[in-house]
């Protein structure tokens, strides 16, 4: 991403002798760049030279944005920045903000928050697997996964009333208690979906096609994806112990036990294992946290921070000075700054908020794994062909959203 | 009338029959392909246009009618708009020689069910479906657009590579027939067993090569939607654009034919001979069905086949395909064509 991405009127370096290659616009319309990305690719026939990525088609200045709002308000936005992991986003912000206000949440919110996370993790792997399958011709599975999605979709819905921008978690707590449905329907899920995890596995794991498409394709070394600054399933992939849930609990994670699943080689293909064993763990969790849910208040009870009870409004003045206050001037934490890091679908979502003491954020950024994973393309499609860069693009998951902001 | 203007006369007959047929089922494959696969798919395919859906080709020929033909600026025209139809044009031409069903006597006449039946009928369809590759690489060539370039290399990249096992593999089916003819090739398989039985490796070569020769999934790779976007008719609009797809379905039938031809035995039904007694009714009933249905229920079964394999596999890789071709595909169909010609000699 330097500055000679931005005039892509000049001829790549090295193209300037009298040779063959070609160069070959790839994006921001094109079936398989996931959005909007687009590539500069310099060919020799079908093998590519060079690799440049053009970021900047989706650039929403969320961040600039989030700045004229109020705290609670940015969470609407940061449904909309990693739109496929939202909910994580969500947490990233909420947790941030938490540490500024110095408060903490109630035990069952933490274990809500973190089953929540992980159906958002499966649900953003279905959509890589699906994607990833479909740019390598395998369109079946594109479907099957979409099967699936609907279903965690459908208790997003059923919980928070949208689908995809819940902004379900807020400020001191959530938005609301999981209705008495909720249970019954995560359960059905968890019983069904082992074997379609089973059934993606057996069109494409041990399929000959697909291991000669991912095998030794987009190699990425250990060193590499720590130097590029990769996190999330990409770094694993490479065999590098690194999930934060682990080495670094939040949200009632050191409650849980499961892997983290590593790869060996760092190829496309190990990515793919390694995404198919994460749902497969996340799915564990799932289950531990709906088992051992603790009972409790869903929100704190701090009238600075969460609005009163509904039923209060109409009794008590008190109350109802509250919530007007709340929901005119918002809330104010002390003056400073945080950063907060969780584990989101592609890697290590790192939220870094500044206060001044007033009711908006002075800046609030967010450190987007997909941008740094998308960083380390050109080296890991050194020699590649072109039918690999689909293949490489779909292994690394980035959501152009996340990248733009 | 002199036999020139008879044989004149029966040759448009049996054009025009030719062409209905294979214009209709274009039409019924292009809806079959999108239930079949949807139903794999756990959707519905289309249904929304008259019954089942069943009039949706019709809606989507009416639309590619009535659209735009857009010539981008900087295509070469006059071959532009000639290569869609060299394509569809040579993939009609190849299905003159298949044989249908045996011939019939009507009258003073000997009809048989095929256009023309020449001696060498492999050779020419051989021959013919080779050329198929030109509307591709002209039209891929001529677009200016660089996706349909590499299209066009692709697919050159692909012919190159398997059609000399290709072509081997309809060898050993030749040698063993006996003849380039077709319908003998058919009516030798009413004595020995079908050559799918006897030639197994044969016929494994035949499919896979067939399934390239059509540039059907998993070998679609000169139209790799997910790599260069629609490849050689990247540029294509309009009707031209439903040339080429008539085209590659066409060549599908053409293939599907041939294959049953040369392996499933054509018209002939199917016969074990060793039904016991209390299934004779089912012998009978077998024996009983006409030539042509036999004919028509074997290419549905290779149309289906190709069906499920687009649902199926991932797309196989250029450069794994030409390995496949030189490295697998063809030093088996030799060793085959060897074994078989010992074989045959031996005899």
């Amino acid at each position: 991403m330097t500055s000679e991405v931005q005039t892509p009127e000049t001829e790549p370096a090295g193209v300037h002798e009298p040779s063959e290659y070609m160069t070959l616009n790839m994006g921001p319309q094109h079936p398989s760049t996931h959005g909007v990305l687009r590539l500069l690719l310099t060919l020799d026939g079908e093998t590519i030279v060079d690799v440049k990525p053009d970021i900047g088609y989706l650039h929403t200045g969320i961040e600039k944005n989030g700045e004229k709002l109020k705290y609670q308000q940015v969470i609407t936005l940061t449904d909309r920045m990693g739109y496929l992991d939202n909910m994580m986003d969500e947490l990233g912000f909420v947790l941030a903000v938490e540490k500024l206000l110095g408060i903490e949440v109630p035990e069952r919110v933490k274990w809500i928050r973190a089953l929540f996370c992980e159906l958002e993790r499966i649900s953003s792997h279905l959509v890589w697997l699906g994607t990833h399958a479909l740019d390598l011709g395998a369109m079946s599975v594109f479907l099957y996964c979409f099967r699936e999605r609907e279903k965690i979709l459908d208790i997003k819905e059923m919980t928070s009333g949208v689908r995809m921008m819940t902004s379900y978690f807020r400020i001191g707590g959530l938005m609301a208690d999981l209705p008495p449905e909720f249970e019954p329907r995560v359960r059905e899920f968890l019983a069904d979906f082992p074997h379609r995890v089973d059934e993606y596995e057996e069109l494409l794991t041990q399929n000959e096609l697909w291991m000669e498409r991912t095998e030794n394709v987009g190699l990425l070394s250990r060193e590499d994806a720590i130097a590029w600054g990769c996190t999330g399933p990409v770094l694993r992939a490479s065999g590098v112990f690194a999930d934060l849930r682990k080495t670094n609990p939040y949200s009632g994670y050191e409650n849980f036990d499961f892997e983290v699943p590593l790869g060996t080689h760092g190829d496309v293909y190990d990515r793919y294992l390694c995404r198919i064993r994460e749902m497969r763990e996340s799915l564990k969790i799932v289950g531990q946290a709906l088992d051992g849910m603790p009972d409790g208040p869903w929100r704190i009870d701090d009238r600075k921070i969460v609005p009163p009870p509904k039923d209060e409004l109409g009794t008590s003045m008190e109350s109802l000075i509250h919530h007007f206050k709340l929901f005119t001037e918002g809330l104010r934490p002390p003056p400073g700054e945080v950063y907060q890091v969780v584990e989101g679908a592609r890697g290590q979502q790192g939220w870094y908020v500044v206060s001044d003491g007033s009711a908006k954020p002075y800046r609030f950024h967010m450190r987007a794994p997909s941008f740094y994973n998308l960083e380390a393309l050109p080296a890991m499609s050194k020699d590649a062909l072109v039918a690999d860069m689909v293949a490489i693009i779909g292994s690394t998951d980035i959501v152009l959203g996340e990248i733009d902001r | 009338m002199s036999p020139v203007v008879e044989a004149f006369v029966e040759g448009v007959i049996k054009a025009a029959i030719a062409l209905g047929f294979l214009l209709n089922s274009f039409a019924i494959m292009t809806i079959m392909e999108r239930k079949v696969v949807g139903r794999m798919q756990q959707r519905y395919g289309p249904n929304r246009v008259g019954p089942f859906g069943l009039l949706q080709p019709l809606a989507d020929g009416v639309k590619l009618l009535m659209k735009e033909q857009i010539i981008p600026a900087r295509v070469n025209v006059p071959i532009y708009i000639v290569a869609p139809t060299i394509s569809v044009m040579v993939s009609l031409m190849a299905f003159a020689v298949i044989p249908v069903a045996p011939a019939f006597t009507a009258g003073p006449y000997r009809v048989g069910w095929w256009i023309s039946n020449p001696n060498i009928g492999i050779l020419y369809l051989f021959a013919v479906a080779s050329l198929g590759v030109y509307g591709i690489v002209l039209g891929s060539w001529s677009s200016g657009n660089k996706y349909s370039l590499l299209g066009g290399l692709r697919s050159t990249a692909q012919i190159i590579s398997y059609e000399l096992a290709f072509g081997l593999s309809i060898v050993s089916a030749i040698l063993l027939a006996g003849s380039l003819n077709l319908p003998e090739v058919v009516k030798v398989q009413s004595h020995l067993p079908w050559f799918i039985l006897i030639q197994p490796l044969g016929f494994a070569i035949f499919a896979i090569g067939g399934i390239a020769e059509t540039n059907r999934a998993p070998f679609d790779l000169p139209e790799a939607e997910q790599e260069l976007i629609a490849g050689y008719h990247t540029e294509y609009s309009g009707f031209r654009f439903a040339l080429y797809f008539m085209a590659e379905y066409i060549n599908m039938v053409t293939i599907s034919a041939l294959a049953t031809t040369l392996f499933l035995g054509g018209w002939l039904p199917i016969n074990f001979g060793w039904f016991p007694g209390w299934l004779q009714w089912l012998d009978n009933f077998l024996l009983w069905v006409p030539g042509v249905l036999w004919f028509l229920a074997k290419v549905s079964f290779f149309l289906f086949a190709y069906m499920w394999l687009r649902a199926t596999l991932p797309r196989i890789r250029y450069d794994r395909l030409m390995w496949f071709g030189w490295k697998v595909l063809l030093p088996l169909a030799v060793l085959n064509v060897l074994i078989t010609a010992l074989y045959v000699s031996l005899q």
